[in-house]
């Protein structure tokens, strides 16, 4: 089923859905939103991509495989524990940084935005793969 | 910092065998390499819990009853080195066994898997933590046995997964209730907290919901139906691979949630135990005894010698717990040796039926001794360590004055040698049957290699049943006293 209505709606809803999916990842911590919910607005973007165009296009169109997403997230979780043991406390310590502190800009990273971008990827991996090798079918 | 590694470090391994999940070779060789770095970091832990006491770690800095908590004594290190020792076996195994289709769609990263899972679930310091160990375990558990897809897998994996869900269920319940009662999940604090505690009605009812998960997950009377429904179904690497972890957390978890949790009406609580363990001992082994293949068979003894680890919980004395510990560690290896020597049956002749099978001895007499090592050891004949666990479990029972489960573990020991003399007979003794699957089938070099090496750890362990024990006594006393574990873990 082609629908030329979903699929103009598709091509420009993608775009959209990724940004927001990062703005809602960053705004993560302290209020609603998060690597999870991140992970699922990603994912939702190129099903809706995959409902108008097929699953084989929007493959083709991703220059990545969505396991190997998962297995990437994993890999960035792990990797946010280490910057606190490299200053001395225990694994998995929240590690905070403050940058261009006392201007307009003040940008608080810590490493617990590194563990939510691995659940990002993590989610929107593995969403997408349970949800092309349903909709192959 | 060491104990994160048991897993953080399978974690790792998996992400790596996901990216590479194409490359056949390098897929085998590190797995094995991961599985052996796995066994050394867990023998770390366990020299160090056995010269130190018990360890603990807070992840995230967050303190005791507020953060998750990792905690290592001696019983779940000696249950993590064990673990890992059985998935080297298997690393060595698998190559020899499974297709070619199976090991590049996903096996190994599965086992990785399913190590962090179990590892998780020996370590973690917080029930509800533990649940999310025991929902890592199952997921991939699931996949591998469902892995290949055929019919009889698939149905295997259905009953599987099911009843371990409703399992689940009872489990997050019971932690709820107890969360709403004790208001706190870190095992240690719930423990501390409930000794001081007057109404035991809830905490009573929250404990009977996670007796009834966690006898479902290690297959007691009357919760066993769906193992020997689903374990004969995926090749037997993987089954072996269960054979010598899953049902063991189940008895791990239950060991420790009794030595911390019952407080309130303990005659009542070990008299259940008891009954159980009787009633899972005897009525295994008589299932075991009345079927004809050698998968089934040996499933059903998994459930029966089950029975005699929880008896040893059930005597709940230093020595009656330490005889269970040693018991459960040569039965994770025996076990998954019985099983991996019955896929070398399966290699030659082409089937498990012990109708089809015969005269085994005569064409090689390797693989009889492979089989007949463990076979032996779990039928209980000294020198080999299931003498010994049945010994120490038997006297920890005299010593307690449980006169009648020691009757009925003896028994049950009897019908043990039964069925074991059983496949002996019909596999390797009696005469090669006319119709046969395949005559001369060829078996893979790697396949003999792991069971050889395991057949060798066997009989190890019952050569050095004195250390072994030493051991198993600290964790017995660890155990008993329960103080010393939540000190442990609370810092007084």
């Amino acid at each position: 089923m082609e629908s030329i209505i979903l699929q103009i709606a598709a091509r420009h809803m993608r775009p959209l859905l990724v940004v927001l999916s990062l703005v809602v990842l960053y705004r993560g911590h302290n209020e609603p939103g998060g690597g999870f919910i991140g992970g699922l607005m990603f994912g939702a973007a190129y099903i809706l991509y995959a409902m108008a165009f097929g699953v084989n296009k929007t493959q083709k169109s991703l220059f990545f495989n969505p396991i190997n997403l998962t297995a990437l997230g994993l890999l960035v979780a792990i990797i946010s524990g280490i910057p606190a043991l490299l200053v001395g406390d225990n694994f998995m310590t929240g590690e905070w940084y403050t940058f261009f502190a006392q201007t307009a800009f003040e940008l608080k990273l810590g490493t617990p935005l590194i563990f939510d971008v691995g659940v990002y990827f993590a989610v929107a991996g593995m969403l997408m793969l349970v949800m092309f090798s349903i909709m192959e079918e | 910092m060491i104990l994160v590694l048991p897993v953080i470090l399978p974690l790792l391994f998996m992400v790596v065998l996901i990216f590479t999940r194409r490359w056949l070779i390098f897929q085998q060789s590190f797995s094995l390499l991961a599985s052996i770095g796995l066994t050394f970091t867990s023998l770390l832990i366990l020299l160090d819990v056995y010269q130190n006491g018990i360890m603990s770690l807070q992840p995230g800095t967050w303190e005791a009853p507020f953060g998750i908590t990792l905690v290592a004594d001696t019983f779940s290190a000696m249950m993590m080195l064990t673990t890992s020792f059985v998935s080297i076996v298997v690393m060595i195994y698998s190559p020899g066994f499974i297709d070619r289709e199976r090991q590049t769609s996903g096996y190994y990263p599965l086992v990785f898997g399913l190590l962090m899972g179990v590892n998780g679930a020996f370590i973690t310091g917080d029930i509800f933590n533990l649940y999310v160990w025991y929902e890592v375990m199952l997921t991939s558990s699931f996949v591998l046995i469902a892995l290949g897809g055929s019919a009889e897998q698939l149905r295997g994996s259905i009953k599987y997964v099911t009843i371990n869900f409703v399992a689940s269920i009872f489990f997050v319940a019971a932690i709820g209730i107890l969360y709403g009662q004790v208001g706190t999940l870190n095992m240690a604090d719930l423990a501390a907290k409930m000794r001081t505690w007057d109404d035991g009605s809830y905490i009573n009812g929250a404990l009977m919901l996670f007796f009834i998960a966690f006898s479902v997950k290690s297959a007691l009377v009357p919760f066993f139906f769906w193992l020997p429904a689903s374990y004969h179904t995926p090749p037997i690497a993987i089954t072996a691979l269960f054979a010598g972890t899953l049902t063991k957390v189940g008895v791990y978890t239950m060991f420790r949630f009794y030595s911390l949790f019952v407080v309130f009406d303990q005659q009542f609580w070990q008299i259940f135990i008891l009954t159980l363990a009787g009633l899972t001992m005897f009525i295994g082994v008589l299932m075991a005894a009345s079927q004809f293949d050698i998968r089934k068979i040996l499933s059903f003894h998994i459930i029966s010698q089950v029975g005699y680890m929880v008896m040893g919980l059930g005597i709940f004395t230093a020595s009656g717990i330490a005889g269970a510990i040693y018991f459960t560690i040569h039965n994770m290896l025996s076990k998954t040796n019985t099983f991996i020597a019955g896929g070398l049956v399966y290699q030659r002749s082409g089937s498990y039926d012990l109708k089809y099978l015969g005269g085994l001895y005569k064409a090689s007499p390797l693989l009889a001794l492979l089989f007949f090592i463990p076979a032996m050891s779990l039928a209980g004949i000294p020198p080999l360590p299931g003498f010994f666990g049945k010994f120490f479990l038997i006297k920890g029972g005299f010593e307690a004055q449980q006169y009648f489960i020691t009757a009925v573990a003896i028994l049950t020991g009897l019908f043990t040698l039964f069925s074991m003399v059983k496949i002996w007979n019909e596999a390797y003794w009696k005469k090669e049957p006319e119709e046969v699957q395949i005559r001369n089938g060829k078996v893979h070099p790697s396949t003999i290699t792991a069971t050889a090496i395991l057949a060798v750890a066997v009989i190890l362990l019952g050569v050095f049943a004195g250390p072994v024990m030493e051991i198993s006594m600290d964790a017995g006393e660890q155990i008993v006293n329960p103080e010393m574990y939540i000190n442990a873990v609370l810092g007084r």
